[in-house]
C-alpha cells in the first residue's frame, strides 16, 4: 500500500507549527482513524476530541486541508493526493493540537431567549404535524459548530464576537420563532444584540454543515425577513401603527421566562 | 496565511465574476442602442426586446408602446424600466451572496479569508437597504405580467394570423423562466406564508409556502438561466430587427 504524508498542527495558546508524520495507508480509513494511529504510535500525546465515530456527537470537528470536516467522516481515499493537512478549527482559541474552546458557543447558547408558550388550555397545549415538521430539520444539529467556526464574520473578525450569535444560533432562533405555541418576540432582539445583519447570506454554514440543514435559505433568511417586517419595512409599520400593535423591544425579548 | 485550502477554491468566484461583468456591459450597451428593440408589422411579427418593455418613452418606434407614454421622455426607454429588474436581481439574497464573494471578497470563499480589514455586514448604511427586496419583487412581479402580454401578444403575426415563430418561443421561454425566478424569491416565500407563526392556523397561506418551495430550492439555477437569457433574447430580437437574420416561421 501507498504512503501518506499527515501534517497535523501541534501547539497550544501560545502557538505551536506541523508536524509531519509519514504513514502506510490503510484501506477504508477515515481521517480519524489516521490521527489515532499516530496517537498509538509516533506521538502518544497528540490531543484530539472524538465520541462516536459514527458523525453524530459532533465532536470531532477539525479542518482538513482548509476546510471543516467531522474526522470521523472524511475518507481518507477520498481527498485529493498528496499530505493531508489537519488544523483545530481557526475560530475558536486553542487548548491543545487539535482540542479548541468552543464556549463561545456555549454562552450564544444561554443568551437565546427562550420559548415563552402562552398559559395552559384545560385540554393541554396540541401542535399540528405541519408545525411539528417545520421546524426538524434545525433539530438536526449535531452541535458540531463547524458552521460557526467557517462564518467569516467571526473567524476573520474576532471583535464581532461580542455582539454575534452564529449559524448555529440563527437557526435556533428561527425553530422559536416558527413555534406555534411561542409567544416571544426575539426579532428585535436578534438584530440589536445578536448581529443578524452581520450574516452577508454567502452560505459557507450550509456548505458545511454535515446534517445538511439549509441554514441560510430555511433559517436565516427567514429570520431576515421577519427583521424587515419589524423594522425596516415601512408599509409593515404603518399596518401596526394602525392596529395598535405593539411589539417586543429587544430588552424585553431577553427576559428568560421563569421555569 | 489566507487558507489551507488546495482545491480550486478560486474558480467558481472568477467564473461568477466573469458572467455578472458581461452581463453588465452588454445591458448597458444594449439599454443606450435606443434601436432595434423591436420587429413589428411591417416584418409581419411582433416581437420586443425584455429590455425595452413596457415600451414608455415618448418616442417609441410604433408598435412597441404599451398604451401609456412619458412623452417628455427622450432617452432610451430602456433607460426608465431597467432599474426595477436591476434592483429586484441586485438586492435577491442569492445575487448578493455571489457578489459578496466574487467581487468583495467577503469571503472569496469559503474558509478564506476575508479581504477587509474591518466588516459590519448588512447591518449599516448603505448596504441595510438591502432590506428593500421586497418592493422589486413587487415590481417584478408586474414586469412578469406584461412580459407575458408581450409574448402571448407575438403569436399573433400582423397579416397572417396566429402562429408560432421562433421568436414567439424564445420570448415564452423568457416569460417562463423570469416567472420561475420570481417564484423562487426569499422575501416573496416569507410574504405568502414563511411569516406566520402557525402553519395549521393559517392553511391557504401554507398551501401557498408548499408551492414556491421547490421554486425556492432551485432559485440559484433560476437566477442564472433567466439572466443569461434575457440577454440571449434581446439579442435575439435586435438580431431580427436589424435584419441579419429572420425570424423562421414553424407553423
Ligand atoms: S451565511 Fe451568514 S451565518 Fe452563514 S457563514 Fe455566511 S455570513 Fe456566516
Ligand atoms: S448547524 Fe450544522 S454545522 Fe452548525 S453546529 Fe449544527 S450540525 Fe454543525
Ligand atoms: S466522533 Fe462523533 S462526529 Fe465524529
Ligand atoms: S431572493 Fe432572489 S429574487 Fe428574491
Amino acid at each position: 500500500m501507498s504512503q501518506v504524508t499527515m501534517r497535523v498542527w501541534r501547539g497550544d495558546a501560545n502557538g505551536g507549527d506541523f508536524q509531519e508524520f509519514a504513514l502506510e495507508r490503510q484501506e477504508g480509513e477515515v481521517v480519524l482513524d489516521v490521527i489515532h494511529r499516530i496517537q498509538a504510535t509516533e506521538a502518544p500525546d497528540l490531543a484530539c476530541r472524538w465520541n462516536c465515530k459514527a458523525g453524530k456527537c459532533g465532536s470531532c470537528a477539525a479542518e482538513i486541508n482548509g476546510k471543516p470536516r467531522l474526522m470521523c467522516m472524511t475518507r481518507m481515499d477520498q481527498l485529493p493526493e498528496g499530505p493531508v493537512t489537519v488544523t483545530p478549527m481557526r475560530t475558536f482559541p486553542i487548548i491543545r493540537d487539535l482540542v479548541t474552546d468552543v464556549s463561545f458557543n456555549f454562552a450564544m447558547a444561554e443568551r437565546v431567549p427562550a420559548l415563552l408558550p402562552p398559559p395552559m388550555p384545560e385540554d393541554g397545549y396540541r401542535m399540528y404535524q405541519e408545525d411539528v415538521e417545520r421546524g426538524q430539520e434545525f433539530r438536526k444539529c449535531i452541535e458540531c459548530f463547524m458552521c460557526q467556526d467557517v462564518c467569516h464574520v467571526i473567524r476573520d473578525h474576532e471583535e464581532n464576537k461580542q455582539h454575534y450569535a452564529g449559524p448555529r444560533f440563527f437557526i435556533r432562533y428561527a425553530e422559536l420563532e416558527m413555534h406555534p405555541l411561542d409567544t416571544n418576540d426575539r426579532r428585535d432582539y436578534v438584530r440589536e444584540e445578536m448581529g443578524l445583519g452581520y450574516c452577508n447570506i454567502t452560505k459557507c454554514c450550509t456548505e458545511v454543515c454535515p446534517e445538511h440543514i439549509k441554514i441560510t435559505d430555511n433559517a436565516i433568511i427567514p429570520m431576515k425577513e421577519r427583521v424587515v417586517d419589524a423594522h425596516y419595512d415601512p408599509v409593515a409599520w404603518l399596518g401596526r401603527k394602525i392596529r395598535r400593535r405593539t411589539k417586543r423591544t429587544a430588552s424585553e425579548a431577553s427576559v428568560q421566562p421563569q421555569p | 496565511m489566507a487558507t489551507l485550502r488546495t482545491d480550486r477554491w478560486w474558480l467558481q468566484p472568477v467564473v461568477t465574476a466573469s458572467i455578472l461583468t458581461a452581463f453588465v456591459v452588454y445591458s448597458t450597451w444594449a439599454a443606450f442602442q435606443n434601436a432595434n428593440y423591436y420587429v413589428g408589422a411591417a416584418a409581419h411579427r411582433d416581437l420586443i426586446s425584455p429590455f425595452y418593455s413596457p415600451c414608455l418613452a415618448g418616442d417609441c418606434v410604433p408598435g412597441a408602446g404599451h398604451g401609456f407614454a412619458i412623452s417628455a421622455w427622450t432617452l432610451s426607454p430602456a433607460l426608465i424600466i431597467l432599474i426595477f429588474p436591476l434592483g429586484f436581481r441586485l438586492t435577491c439574497y442569492y445575487y448578493r451572496r455571489s457578489y459578496y464573494r466574487a467581487f468583495w471578497w467577503s469571503p472569496p470563499a469559503c474558509s478564506v479569508a476575508d479581504a477587509h480589514g474591518s466588516y459590519s455586514g448588512e447591518s449599516r448604511f448603505p448596504l441595510f437597504f438591502q432590506n428593500a427586496h421586497r418592493y422589486f419583487w413587487y415590481f417584478g412581479l408586474v414586469l412578469n405580467v406584461i412580459l407575458t402580454y408581450d409574448a402571448i401578444r407575438a403569436f399573433h403575426q400582423p397579416g397572417i394570423g396566429w402562429g408560432v415563430t421562433v421568436g414567439t418561443i424564445v420570448l415564452t421561454v423568457n416569460a417562463a423562466l423570469l416567472w420561475g425566478y420570481s417564484l423562487g424569491c426569499h422575501a416573496g416565500r416569507h410574504i405568502c406564508g414563511g411569516s406566520v407563526k402557525s402553519f395549521h392556523q393559517s392553511p391557504l397561506r401554507y398551501k401557498i409556502w408548499k408551492f414556491l418551495t421547490p421554486f425556492n430550492v432551485k432559485h440559484m439555477n433560476f437566477a442564472w438561466t433567466s439572466l443569461i437569457f434575457v440577454a440571449f433574447t434581446d439579442i435575439y430580437v435586435r438580431l431580427v430587427a436589424s435584419g441579419a437574420i429572420t425570424d423562421y416561421r414553424l407553423f
